[in-house]
C-alpha cells in the first residue's frame, strides 16, 4: 500500500490548509475528484426531483381542457423552471459527476488538472440553483421559458428574468471554467502509452463536450449580459424602438443553445459505448468511426443553430443553409446507432439493468433522431415548430437519450464508486417503469403537436379534441415518477448492504475497474502503462489470430504489472515503468482547501446586489477577492 | 491516513511529464483565450449589428476623437512590449528587473484605463451615455467588458509583483509570468480588433441624422 | 416473451393510428385545406413515411439482435472479437447520406416556393399583433377589424405582419407595418399559425414578415399564436373565415359600412355614452367622434365598428355572447391575465348599457 500524504500546513503560515478527511467538512473543503463527481450526482439528482415534480405540475394541468391549477403566471414559471432545470441543473451536472468520477480513472491519472479550480466548479454550480431557485421568494421565478426569447423576457415586469440571466451567467462561469479543466486534464494527463485512439469512448466525448462547452458558453454569456443590461441598465440591445433587434438575442442563445444539446447528449453516448461492449462481451464495433463522428458533431455542431429560428423570416438562403447543414450533422449521430447495433451481433448479451438501459437509449433515440430529421424538412418545421411535436422529439433524445443513458452509467458504475451493487431485481422493474411511462407520456405529443397544439400554453379548450391523448399523457408522467421513486428506495437501499465489492465486477473493459472499489484517494498505487485501447480488458484477454480470446493466465486486474500479451507478441515487459512505485515513495495528493467554495460564494453575492443594491455588490466582490487571493497565496498551492 | 508531512509537496500535476510536453497551466491559458477570444466576438458582432442603426444621436464620428485614442492605443501597445520584457528578465533569473518591468506594465495599463474613463466622461458629457441609443449601447459594453479585462490583468500583474516580493516567482517557476503575459497580450490584441472595427473604419452617417 | 412485445406494439400501433385521426382536429397540420398548407403536407407525408420505415428497420434489428444474442447458458465461449468493418461502415455512412440527399431536394424546392410572393390577383391583409389580439386590416377594403380574418376562397392572401406594443394607432395607409418606430418599445414577439391554411411565421417588432395563405373551400379555421408571447400567449387565437368570392365582396361592404346608430331611448344609445366616456382612449368605432368632433384612432384595443359580426373577441379567448361580454366588460385582467384593457369599476348598470351598445355593432 504506497503511503500517501496530504500535508496539513507549512511552518509559521498564515493560511492553514483544512485536514478534514470524514465528515461535513471534508465534503466542503474536499478538492478530490471523486468526492466532487459525488456532490455533483446528488445534487444534480435532487434537482430531478424538483425539475420532475415541476413536470408533474404541468402535466395535472394540462390533463383535461380549460383547467385553472396552475393561473398563467404561476404556469409561465414552472415551465420555465422545468426547462432551466433539467438542462442546467440535471443533465448537465449529472454528466459531469460522471466525467468527474471517472475520466481521471479512465486515463490512469490521480486527479484533474486543477482540483481546486473543480471544486469551484461545483459550488458555483450549487450557487447557480440556489439562487435561481430563491427566485421564488424573491420577486418572482423566471418566467420567460428557458430560451428566454426578447422582447418578452426585457420588458417581462416581474424580477424573474433578472434572476434568470444572472443564475446562468453564474451557471456559466461554473461550467467554462469546467470545461477547461477537463479538456486539459484529458489532452494532458494520460498515462503513459495512452495515445488517443487508445483512449476510451467516454474519455473522448468528454474532450468534445469540453471543447463545446469552451467555444458556445461565451457566446451566451454576451447574450445574457446584454439582457441583464437590458433590463438593469437602459441598454437598447433588444429595443426595437431604439433600432435594437430581438432576433439577435436568438442567434446568440442557438449559437449556445445547439452545442449546447450535443453537450446534453454525447455524455450519454460516450457512456453506452462503454457499457454495450461490457454485457456483449465484445469491442464496441468501429471505435475509430464512433470517435470521428463525435468530433464531426462537435464542428458541425455550430453550424446549425439557426434550424431553431426557421419561422423567424431569416429568408430562403438561410433556411436552406440551416436545413442541409441539419441534415448533415444527422449522419454522423445516426451512425453511431448502426455501430452500437454492430456491437451487440453476434454478441453474449446480458442484460444488466446497465445493459438494460443502454439498449433502451438505441431505441429511443432512435425515435428522437427520425423526429430530429422531419424537423429539418423546413416546411414541415413551420407547422412542427413551436408545437408539442418538438417537445416529443427532444425529450425523446434527451430523457430518452439522456437521462436513460444516465441511469444506466449510474447501475454500472454504482459499485465502483460506493463499493455496492445497485439492485438488479428492482431496478429492472424501474427500468420497465419507466420505460413504458416515459412512452406514454412523448409519445402522443407528437399527435398533439400535429392537430394543433402549440406549446407553452398554460391550457387548450376542448373544441381541440386534444384531450384524450393529454390525459394518457399525464398517467405517463406519474408512472415516470413512481419509477423514479423506486430508483430512489433501491439506491438508499443499497447502502444498508456492506461495502464489499472486488476491483472489477462487471469482466470490464477500462482502467477504473484495475483499482479497487472504491478507489483510494490516490486512485491508483501505480500508474498503469498502457499498451493498447481496453487496456485492461487485454490484461486479462489475449486474442488469437481468429479473434478469439483466452484469458491470461497470470494477470488478474488487481495490480497487474502491465505485462499485457497482445496479438501472439511475446511476453513483452511493459514498456517502462510507471512513475511512482508503491513502496518507499509517498503519493502527494492536493490539500482540501477552504477557498474554492468561498470564491464561488462571492458570485451569487454579486448576484444579489445587481437586484438589491451597492451593498451586496461590494460584499460580493470582497468574498470573492479574498476567495481567490486566499486560493492564489495558501501554501503548497503550486 | 499516512502521517502528515512538513515538506513543500511537489503539486501532482505540475512538472510532471504530460501527454503533450506543454505543462498543464500553459495548455489551460491557451484554452481559455480561445474561449475568450469568442466572448469578444459575440460584443463585436453585437456592435458590427449595429452599426448604423441607432435611431438617435450622437453618432461615432461625433464623438470620436482618433487621435486621442491613437496615443492611448500605442500606450497599451507598449505596455505588451514591457511585459515581454519582464518575462526575459525573470528568465534570465532577475527578478528586480522583471518586477521593474511588470510595475511597468501595469502603470501602461492603468493609463490605458483612466484615458478610456476619461475618454467616456467626455462622451457622457457630449451626451452619449449607456442608453443613448444602440451605439453607446454596444459600445461602452464591448469596450466595458475589454476595459474590465484590462484591469484584471493590471491586478495580476500587480499580484505577481507582490509574490516575488515574498520571493515566489524564481527563474525555475517562470511559468506564471508566462501565463500573465499571455494573458497581457491578448487583451492588447483583442484591442486593436476594436480600435480598428470601432473607431477607425468609418460608419455612415445613418439616415435621418 | 416475443409474442407478449408482438402484441403491445401491435396495440400501440393500433392507439398512435386511431389517436391520428381524431375528428375533432379542427386546428391539425394533418389537415390541409388549402395550396399552401397542402405543400408543406405533401412534403412531410412521405418523409413521414420514410422516417416509419426505417423506425421499424432499425428497431426491428435492435430488437432481432437483442433476442438472438442473449445469453445463453450453453454458451461457454467468448464472442469473436470483431473491432469494426471499414467497408460496411463507410456503406451505412453513405446509405443513410443518399436517403438524405434525397430529403433535402424537395425540402429545398418547397423551401423557395412558399418563399415566394404570389403573382395574379392576390388579396393584400397586414396583420398586426398586439399583446394579446391580433388586427387585420385590407389597405385596399380601408377596412380595420380584429380577431377574425375574412378571406375569399381560391385567392393567394398575401399577410404583411409585424408586431407592435401599446402605442401604435391603428390606420389604414399603404403600409401600415413598421411606420410608427416608436410604437414598439414594449411589443414582443409572436407567431401567425392557422395550420389547415399554412405553416407558421414569426412576427416580430421592427422586422416585417410575410405569410401567404390560401383557402379552397369556404369555413372557419382555427389559428392561434405559437411564440410564447407573456401571460395570456395561451388565448391569443383567431379566425380564418373562408367566403365564396361573392359572400367576401358582401363581408367586405359591411365591413366599410359605418357603425349602426342604436334608435334613440334604447338602454344602447346609453351605452355609447358609457363608450365614449370610457373606451375611447383605446378604441375606436368608424362614424364615432371624440369630444373634440375629432374621429376615433384605436391604439392598443381592437377597432369596435363592426363588432357584433364577430364570434370571438378578446383574442378569441371567448364567444361573443352577452354573459362573456359582461364578464370581461367588468373586470378584464381578471379573465384574462396581464390584460392591458383595466377593470373601470363600471356599474351594473352602465355594464348592461354597454353590452346592449355592443351588441348593435353588427
Amino acid at each position: 500500500m504506497a503511503s500517501v500524504s496530504i500535508p496539513t500546513e507549512r511552518p509559521g503560515s498564515l493560511l492553514r490548509r483544512p485536514s478534514a478527511t470524514t465528515g461535513m467538512w471534508s465534503w466542503i473543503t474536499t478538492v478530490d475528484h471523486k468526492k466532487i463527481g459525488i456532490l455533483y450526482g446528488v445534487t444534480a439528482f435532487f434537482f430531478f426531483i424538483v425539475g420532475g415534480t415541476e413536470a408533474l405540475l404541468i402535466r395535472l394541468q394540462l390533463a383535461q381542457p380549460d383547467q385553472a391549477i396552475l393561473n398563467p403566471a404561476v404556469y409561465n414559471e414552472i415551465f420555465t423552471m422545468h426547462g432551466l432545470t433539467m438542462v442546467f441543473f440535471v443533465v448537465m451536472p449529472l454528466s459531469a459527476a460522471f466525467f468527474n468520477y471517472l475520466l481521471p480513472l479512465m486515463i490512469g491519472a490521480r486527479d484533474v488538472a486543477f482540483p481546486r479550480l473543480n471544486a469551484f466548479s461545483y459550488w458555483a454550480f450549487l450557487f447557480a440553483g440556489i439562487f435561481i431557485y430563491s427566485s421564488w421568494v424573491l420577486g418572482g421565478a423566471p418566467n420567460g421559458g428557458w430560451f428566454g426569447y426578447a422582447p418578452n423576457s426585457v420588458v417581462d415586469p416581474t424580477r424573474g428574468m433578472t434572476f434568470y440571466a444572472i443564475g446562468l451567467l453564474i451557471a456559466g462561469i461554473a461550467s467554462t471554467v469546467s470545461a477547461v479543466n477537463l479538456a486539459v486534464t484529458i489532452i494532458n494527463m494520460r498515462a503513459p502509452g495512452m495515445t488517443l485512439f487508445r483512449t476510451p469512448v467516454f474519455v473522448w466525448m468528454g474532450l468534445v463536450v469540453q471543447l463545446l462547452l469552451a467555444f458556445s458558453l461565451p457566446i451566451i454569456t454576451i447574450g445574457l449580459v446584454e439582457l441583464l443590461f437590458d433590463r438593469l441598465f437602459g441598454t437598447h440591445f433588444f429595443d426595437p424602438a431604439a433600432g435594437g433587434d430581438p432576433v439577435l438575442w436568438q442567434h446568440l442563445f442557438w449559437l449556445f443553445g445547439h452545442p449546447e444539446v450535443y453537450v446534453l447528449i454525447l455524455p450519454a453516448f460516450g457512456i453506452i459505448s462503454e457499457i454495450l461492449p461490457v454485457f456483449a462481451r465484445k469491442p464496441l464495433f468501429g471505435y475509430q468511426f464512433v470517435v470521428f463522428s463525435g468530433i464531426a458533431i462537435g464542428f458541425i455542431g455550430f453550424g446549425v443553430w439557426a434550424h431553431h429560428m426557421f419561422a423567424v423570416g431569416l429568408g430562403p438562403v438561410a433556411n436552406t443553409a440551416f436545413a442541409v447543414a441539419t441534415m448533415i450533422i444527422a449522419i454522423p449521430t445516426g451512425v453511431k446507432i448502426f455501430n452500437w447495433l454492430a456491437t451487440l451481433w453476434k454478441g453474449d448479451i446480458r442484460f444488466t439493468v446497465a445493459m438494460l438501459f443502454s439498449i433502451g437509449v438505441i431505441s429511443m433515440f432512435v425515435i428522437g433522431g427520425l423526429s430530429g430529421v422531419t424537423h429539418a424538412v423546413v416546411p414541415s418545421d413551420y407547422q412542427q415548430t413551436d408545437t408539442y411535436y418538438i417537445v416529443a422529439h427532444f425529450h425523446y433524445v434527451l430523457f430518452g437519450g439522456a437521462i436513460l443513458g444516465l441511469f444506466g452509467g449510474m447501475y454500472y458504475w454504482w459499485p465502483k464508486v460506493f463499493g455496492r451493487f445497485l439492485d438488479e431485481r428492482w431496478g429492472k422493474v424501474h427500468f420497465w417503469t419507466t420505460l413504458i411511462g416515459f412512452n406514454l407520456t412523448f409519445g402522443p405529443m407528437h399527435i398533439l403537436g400535429l392537430q394543433g397544439m402549440p406549446r407553452r400554453i398554460q391550457s387548450y379548450p376542448e373544441s381541440l379534441g386534444l384531450t384524450f391523448w393529454n390525459l394518457v399523457s399525464t398517467i405517463g408522467a406519474f408512472t415516470i415518477a413512481v419509477g423514479t421513486l423506486i430508483f430512489l428506495v433501491i439506491a438508499i437501499a443499497s447502502f444498508r448492504k456492506p461495502k464489499q465489492m472486488v476491483a472489477d465486477p462487471w469482466d470490464a473493459r477500462t482502467l477504473e475497474w484495475l483499482t479497487s472499489s472504491p478507489p483510494p484517494p490516490h486512485n491508483f498505487d501505480e500508474i498503469p502503462v498502457v499498451h493498447s485501447l481496453d487496456e485492461l480488458w487485454h490484461r486479462k484477454y489475449a486474442e488469437t489470430e481468429g479473434g478469439r480470446v483466452v484469458p491470461v493466465p497470470a494477470g488478474g486486474s488487481e495490480e497487474a504489472h502491465g505485462e499485457a500479451h497482445r496479438e501472439g507478441h511475446g511476453d513483452g515487459q511493459g514498456d517502462g515503468h510507471s512513475d511512482g512505485h508503491g513502496d518507499g515513495h509517498a503519493i502527494h495528493l492536493p490539500s482540501p482547501s477552504y477557498f474554492p467554495p468561498l470564491a464561488a460564494l462571492g458570485l451569487p453575492v454579486l448576484g444579489y446586489g445587481l437586484i438589491f443594491g451597492l451593498p451586496f455588490v461590494v460584499a460580493g466582490l470582497l468574498i470573492a477577492l479574498v476567495g481567490l487571493y486566499g486560493w492564489a497565496l495558501e501554501p503548497s498551492a503550486e | 491516513m499516512a502521517t502528515a508531512e512538513h515538506h513543500v509537496q511537489a503539486p501532482v500535476t505540475d512538472h510532471a511529464a504530460t501527454s503533450t510536453g506543454l505543462p498543464n497551466m500553459k495548455l489551460a491559458i491557451w484554452l481559455f483565450l480561445a474561449s475568450d477570444c469568442l466572448l469578444f466576438g459575440a460584443l463585436i458582432s453585437t456592435y458590427v449589428l449595429y452599426r448604423g442603426a441607432s435611431i438617435v444621436g450622437p453618432y461615432p464620428a461625433d464623438v470620436f476623437d482618433i487621435p486621442y485614442t491613437s496615443v492611448s492605443s500605442f500606450v497599451l501597445l507598449a505596455s505588451s512590449l514591457t511585459m515581454v520584457l519582464a518575462l526575459a528578465s525573470i528568465q534570465r533569473g532577475d527578478p528586480a528587473r522583471m518586477r521593474v518591468w511588470l510595475l511597468a506594465t501595469a502603470m501602461l495599463g492603468l493609463t490605458f484605463v483612466g484615458g478610456q474613463v476619461y475618454e467616456f466622461t467626455t462622451f457622457a458629457d457630449e451626451g452619449l451615455t449607456l442608453s443613448t441609443n444602440v451605439f453607446s449601447t454596444s459600445f461602452y459594453v464591448l469596450t466595458g467588458f475589454h476595459g474590465a479585462h484590462v484591469t484584471v490583468g493590471i491586478l495580476m500583474l500587480l499580484t505577481v509583483v507582490g509574490l516575488s516580493f515574498g520571493g515566489r516567482i524564481t527563474q525555475e517557476r517562470s511559468e506564471t509570468v508566462e501565463i500573465v503575459g499571455l494573458y497581457w497580450h491578448f487583451v492588447d490584441i483583442v484591442w486593436i480588433v476594436i480600435f480598428t472595427v470601432v473607431y477607425l473604419i468609418p460608419t455612415g452617417t445613418p439616415p435621418g441624422a | 416473451m416475443r409474442r407478449r412485445t408482438i402484441l403491445v406494439l401491435g396495440l400501440v400501433a393500433l392507439a398512435v393510428v386511431a389517436g391520428a385521426c381524431a375528428p375533432n382536429a379542427t386546428q391539425s397540420a394533418l389537415e390541409p385545406k388549402g395550396p399552401y398548407a397542402q405543400e408543406g403536407y405533401d412534403l412531410f407525408v412521405p418523409v413521414f413515411w420514410v422516417a416509419t420505415a426505417i423506425f421499424f428497420i432499425v428497431e426491428g434489428v435492435l430488437l432481432f439482435f437483442v433476442i438472438r444474442y442473449r445469453h445463453r447458458k450453453v454458451r461457454a465461449t467468448m464472442p469473436p472479437q470483431v473491432h469494426g468493418n471499414t467497408k460496411l461502415e463507410i456503406g451505412w455512412t453513405i446509405l443513410p447520406t443518399l436517403i438524405l440527399a434525397g430529403v433535402a431536394v424537395p425540402t429545398v424546392a418547397t423551401i423557395w416556393d412558399l418563399a415566394a410572393e404570389p403573382e395574379g390577383d392576390v388579396l393584400q391583409v397586414t396583420v398586426l399583433a398586439h399583446q394579446w389580439w391580433w388586427e387585420f386590416d385590407f389597405p385596399d377594403q380601408g377596412i380595420i377589424t380584429a380577431n377574425e380574418l375574412h378571406i375569399p376562397t381560391g385567392q393567394p392572401v398575401y399577410l404583411t405582419m409585424c408586431a407592435v406594443g401599446l402605442g401604435y394607432e391603428q390606420q389604414i395607409a399603404p403600409s401600415t407595418c413598421q411606420d410608427q418606430p416608436a410604437a414598439v418599445g414594449d411589443a414582443v414577439i409572436h407567431s401567425f399559425w392557422v395550420p389547415e391554411l399554412a405553416g407558421t411565421q414569426d412576427v416580430i417588432p421592427s422586422r416585417t414578415t410575410y405569410l401567404t395563405i390560401q383557402a379552397d373551400e369556404p369555413g372557419t379555421y382555427e389559428g392561434q399564436c405559437k411564440e410564447f408571447c407573456g401571460l395570456s400567449h395561451a388565448y391569443m387565437k383567431f379566425k380564418v373565415v373562408a367566403h365564396d368570392p361573392a359572400g367576401f365582396d358582401e363581408w367586405v361592404a359591411e365591413q366599410q359600412a359605418p357603425a349602426a346608430s342604436p334608435p334613440p331611448g334604447d338602454p344602447a344609445q346609453a351605452g355609447a355614452g358609457v363608450f365614449l366616456g370610457t373606451c375611447t382612449g383605446c378604441h375606436s368605432i368608424a362614424g364615432l367622434e371624440d369630444p373634440k368632433g375629432n374621429p376615433l384612432i384605436a391604439n392598443g384595443g381592437p377597432n369596435l365598428t363592426h363588432f357584433a359580426s364577430r364570434d370571438c373577441f378578446a383574442g378569441c379567448m371567448m364567444a361573443t355572447t352577452d354573459e362573456n361580454l359582461r364578464r370581461w366588460l367588468e373586470n378584464p385582467p381578471a379573465v384574462k391575465a396581464g390584460s392591458w384593457m383595466p377593470d373601470y369599476g363600471l356599474s351594473d348598470q352602465e355594464l348592461d348599457q354597454l353590452v346592449a351598445f355592443l351588441n348593435t355593432l353588427e
